[in-house]
């Protein structure tokens, strides 16, 4: 068991190290000429206004907050996918409950109008 | 044992003698053994990734009715490898003001969350890197991994395109993990399991397509959408934000970003094969005649495997290249409010199917059945909401063409 994460360990070091070697093998050979032009973010050939970090519309903080409702109820799915047929009838009804209170939640934010892009 | 019917673990056997009669630790042997497999498999992978970009070019340019690369070596075969080199000693650009930790941490990131991918992806029964139980939701971890990848470039580049398109790539990736994941849970419940070689065993006689078609069709389309190709690639959208997130990355972090979506679409097309179309095995039972017995070797496997990952990869690849790209709202909308409830709906169909029907000669014709009926009543439910939707377009317009369905109302 243990042996199996070790493996995934092994995995990441690797990886990560095969990205950067490629692009320490960039750095080295490739040329270094700086220019303050060049340098300039890109922006259609303007000179860039302002930061480049500004503010984002609020549409997208609703989605990562609908993600974050869903996503959370489905982690508790994963379980019970796994010992659905050991559970027999009571894990059918149980999770039939669940996805009712979902979709409860889900029509709610429908009507709200959370769903909408405007 | 021979190397024939088990070359990994016959080798590591080999290695593993060997090792500790040099007199090393059997722990230090076990390790030094997991990071040889992690960079055997990733080897390949990168192989893999540079055929790929030729495949990729080569496709693309026959669906536009060009040539592609023919120039470098037997049709433009040596012409990755000519791109790696011009990528190598390209200039690496910082752009003033960005963050250079995070800006250079984000091509090394969004590669290896596909490689974290290839530990689970099993080649042969025998050929694998990691047989984990929870694999399906590494699957998703990884994958989340690549979204900060992403946030972390677009963030990092000080530049206003970046952000935006890492922006709505994010919003992309998140929503359609949603879908993503309930179709995911259909092959985890008909196997009973999450590891990804156990949910391919399990599909010997019949494979999952069979039992929940709905379920491929919503994975193909939300791996799509977590690729960011197109329809869904707003996050790159040419016309609009230029390149997006990667847009002020140059030379090979930009090649790591390009090699990690090329081979992020193969991996899906890979994990589409495993887990609804019988991945390295799957023959319909044929598999367990004596006649037939040499499919179960890791020779066969293997290419049987690849193959059907090459196909799931040319339907993404076709997909790409024949669909417009989508608008945002319409994307976003055709997510939470199609494809979730359908995911969801789909979910709870297969579980009491699956109960009711357990052991019944009617197991995998109700399971098809109930999906195609499914799909019928949502073309349906489509269809009618359509018209509605025209009607009162028309009743708008005030044009005198009340009929629905009239070509002179639009939409």
């Amino acid at each position: 068991m243990l042996l199996e994460y070790a493996a995934i360990a092994a995995f990441i070091l690797v990886a990560v190290l095969v990205g950067a070697i490629a692009i320490i093998l960039g750095a080295l050979f490739g040329p270094r000429k700086k220019t303050e032009a060049k340098m300039m973010p890109y922006e259609s050939g303007m000179n860039p206004i302002g930061p480049g970090a500004r503010r984002m519309p609020v549409r997208f903080y609703l989605i990562a907050v609908l993600f974050i409702l869903f996503d959370i109820e489905i982690v508790f799915f994963l379980p019970w996918a796994i010992v659905f047929r050991q559970l027999g009838l009571f894990g059918l009804i149980e999770m039939a409950i669940f996805i009712a209170i979902l979709l409860v939640g889900y029509f709610y934010a429908w009507k709200k109008g959370a769903l909408e892009w405007e | 044992m021979t190397f024939w019917n088990d070359p990994i673990r016959f080798a590591a056997d080999w290695l593993r003698d060997l090792l500790t009669g040099w007199g090393l630790a059997a722990q230090m042997t076990d390790i030094l053994l997991a990071l040889l497999g992690a960079l055997l498999l990733i080897t390949f992978s990168l192989v893999l990734a540079i055929f790929l970009v030729w495949v990729e070019r080569k496709v693309v340019a026959r669906f536009q009715d060009r040539l592609g690369p023919n120039r470098l070596g037997p049709f433009g075969l040596v012409q990755p490898f000519a791109d790696i080199i011009k990528l190598i000693i390209k200039e690496d650009i910082t752009p003033a003001g960005a963050d250079k930790f995070l800006y250079n941490l984000a091509p090394v990131l969004a590669l290896a969350s596909v490689l974290l991918l290839w530990a689970i992806l099993p080649l042969a029964s025998v050929i694998y890197g990691v047989d984990l139980n929870v694999a399906l939701l590494y699957l998703v971890a990884a994958g989340a991994l690549g979204t900060l990848a992403i946030i972390m470039g677009g963030w990092a580049s000080n530049n206003k395109y970046a952000l935006l398109g890492a922006f709505r790539m994010v919003a992309t990736m998140i929503s359609y993990e949603i879908p993503m994941v309930v179709s995911l849970l259909i092959p985890a419940i008909l196997a009973g399991t999450m590891s990804v070689r156990g949910i391919t065993e399990a599909q010997g006689n019949v494979w999952f397509f069979f039992l929940s078609p709905l379920a491929a069709v919503i994975f193909l389309i939300s791996a799509v959408a977590e690729l960011g190709r197109a329809p869904f690639d707003l996050n790159e959208a040419e016309s609009e934000i230029i390149a997006g997130f990667h847009i002020e990355y140059s030379g090979m972090k930009f090649g790591l970003f390009y090699a990690g979506e090329l081979l992020h679409a193969f991996t899906f097309g890979g994990f589409a094969a495993l887990l609804f179309f019988g991945g390295y095995g799957g023959f319909f039972g044929l598999q367990n005649l004596p006649a037939f017995a040499w499919l179960n070797n890791p020779f066969v496997q293997a290419p049987v495997f690849m193959l059907k990952a090459l196909i799931g990869y040319w339907v993404i690849m076709w997909i790409k290249y024949t669909m417009p790209r989508v608008r945002i709202d319409h994307m976003l909308a055709f997510n939470w409010k199609f494809l979730t409830p359908l995911a969801l709906i789909l979910l709870m169909t297969t579980a009491v199917l699956d109960r009711v029907l357990d052991g019944s000669n009617w197991y995998v014709p109700g399971l098809f059945l109930s999906n195609l009926l499914i799909a019928w009543a949502t073309v349906e439910i489509l269809r009618a909401h359509g018209r509605r939707q025209r009607k009162a377009e028309a009743a708008r317009v005030g044009t005198g063409c009340a009929q629905a369905g009239a070509p002179t109302a639009q939409q």
